[in-house]
């Protein structure tokens, strides 16, 4: 399914260097910018899914507060995508849920 | 339905509520006078147990009081269920409390043992070794020394089960004025009370049931009530929602229904509601100790609440002597009372031969001889 995103690059903008994975599939970056607004730029699909209702959901406020840009950030799980820079190389899955504490050991 | 209540319940948290629920069931006319949202509520900021293990080991009238209540959750959380259309999500399937400190587990054993005897024959609790906890609860943390475990122990979702107390409230005809911020209450000469808002409205009614927490403690005395209350501070933290469960209840470690898990515990003598970072820290700190898998797990939200607690930690069930009609009701577990609250202690107010005998709750053990 095409779901493309809501939004465009402004004249100018400075070219995408940095190679980002999604669950599994690779992406292009700006040096600089937020995983959230990477993800944002790519479509408009779901970042996460909510505990409770299941419910998707993608960044929101990109200033921190809202928590609806969780995502896994190598193998780190409920990061805010909008508060991490993007990282060359950097291995992201959308969270689906809630997260899981480690396995017994 | 008359705009003079028969019966004023003073205090809208889970006392109050309670409380009204149990008169509106014996057929009386019930408003309930809740305060300002920014009034210290205990009911909004507490930990949710329905706790036996421990409770009244110095004092069998209390300890035969929480037993019983522990016994008539199942019931109660069914009915409120059925009356509201909330579940306040009761699990009663046991709790531990873990020590770190072998003297102080020697120390609440006896605790225990005291309990027990009083309890009698049908009431059991395990005393759990670092091996046995191992064996129950792999994962625990090397430095827990043992743990107690009461069978009967469990918890709610606080907040729920304010909800659907309300909501049951309303289902029974009981009325309920928000705000109200009740001020000063007056026994009448020709017998009655009159009830003041701070807004300036006066309320008449028959009779008038105090169950507003700390605020007890300004208004129990214009009715001759001692109503020796203050305030103990605890501070919560909860963390976000796990998708995995976890194995044990405690009465510091709990996982919410919807998957958070809160932390709590801490005792501190304070009259003001803010968190302070030391004793956070002690309690992540804490659960780390516990449970050391939580030490990835990210902190959402802190708060802190009030204890509302009497100088030996009992109730106080107290018919004003010089005002009859009028009652005091306070404790500090009124999750764990709340299915008493709403049957029997509904029996006692209405005199009815069939009530408890509370004597032992009486405020009169606070006289000073
Ligand atoms: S988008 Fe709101 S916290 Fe990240």
């Amino acid at each position: 399914m095409k779901n493309d995103s809501r939004f465009r690059d402004a004249p100018g903008a400075a070219a995408r260097t940095m190679r980002l994975c999604l669950d599994g599939r690779w992406l292009t970056a700006r040096a600089g910018e937020s995983v959230a607004a990477a993800l944002l730029a790519q479509d408009g699909a779901a970042t996460r899914s909510t505990p409770v209702s299941g419910a998707g959901r993608t960044p929101f406020c990109m200033m921190g507060v809202c928590f609806d840009c969780l995502v896994t950030i190598d193998g780190r799980q409920n990061q805010q995508a909008c508060m991490t820079e993007v990282r060359d190389g950097m291995v992201v899955e959308r969270q689906q849920g809630a997260r899981r504490t480690a396995a017994a050991s | 339905m008359s705009a003079q209540p028969g019966t004023a319940v003073i205090g809208g948290g889970i006392v109050g509520l309670c409380v009204a629920l149990g008169l509106a069931a014996r057929g009386h006319d019930v408003q309930v006078f809740d305060g300002p949202d920014r009034d210290m509520r205990a009911s909004q900021g507490n930990f949710g147990l329905v706790w036996l293990q421990g409770k009244g080991a110095g004092y069998a009238p209390y300890a035969r009081w929480s037993h019983e209540a522990v016994g008539a959750w199942a019931g109660f959380a069914s009915r409120l269920t059925a009356l509201s259309g909330v579940d306040p999500a009761l699990r009663q399937e046991g709790g531990y409390e873990f020590f770190t400190d072998p003297a102080e587990l020697e120390q609440f054993a006896q605790d225990l043992h005291r309990q027990a005897a009083t309890l009698g024959a049908g009431h059991a609790f395990e005393m759990l070794g670092p091996d046995d906890l191992a064996h129950r609860l792999p994962g625990i943390g090397r430095e827990v020394a043992g743990a107690t475990f009461c069978p009967r122990d469990g918890h709610v979702n606080p907040l729920r089960l304010h909800l659907a107390l309300r909501k049951a409230c309303l289902a029974s005809g009981v009325r309920t004025s928000a705000g109200a911020g009740v001020i000063s209450v007056q026994g009448l000469a020709a017998g009655g009370f009159s009830i003041r808002s701070r807004d300036g409205r006066a309320v008449q009614c028959r009779r008038v049931v105090l169950c507003a927490g700390l605020g007890s403690a300004v208004l129990g005395p214009q009715l001759g009530f001692r109503a020796p209350i203050r305030a103990q501070r605890g501070e919560l933290l909860i963390t976000e929602r796990l998708a995995d469960r976890l194995p044990f209840l405690s009465s510091t470690i709990r996982q919410v229904d919807e998957g958070g898990i809160q932390i709590g515990g801490t005792k501190a003598a304070a009259d003001t509601d803010g968190e302070t970072t030391g004793q956070m820290a002690a309690l992540a700190r804490h659960a780390i100790q516990v449970w050391p898998r939580l030490a990835e797990v990210n902190v959402l939200r802190s708060w802190a609440a009030l204890r509302v607690l009497t100088p030996d930690g009992y109730p106080i069930y107290q018919r004003s002597v010089d005002h009859p009609g009028a009652f005091l009701v306070t404790c500090h577990s009124g999750v764990t009372l709340a299915p008493l609250h709403a049957t029997r202690l509904a029996e006692w107010i209405d005199g009815d031969p069939a009530a408890p005998d509370l004597e032992a709750f009486d405020e009169e053990r606070f006289a000073v001889s």
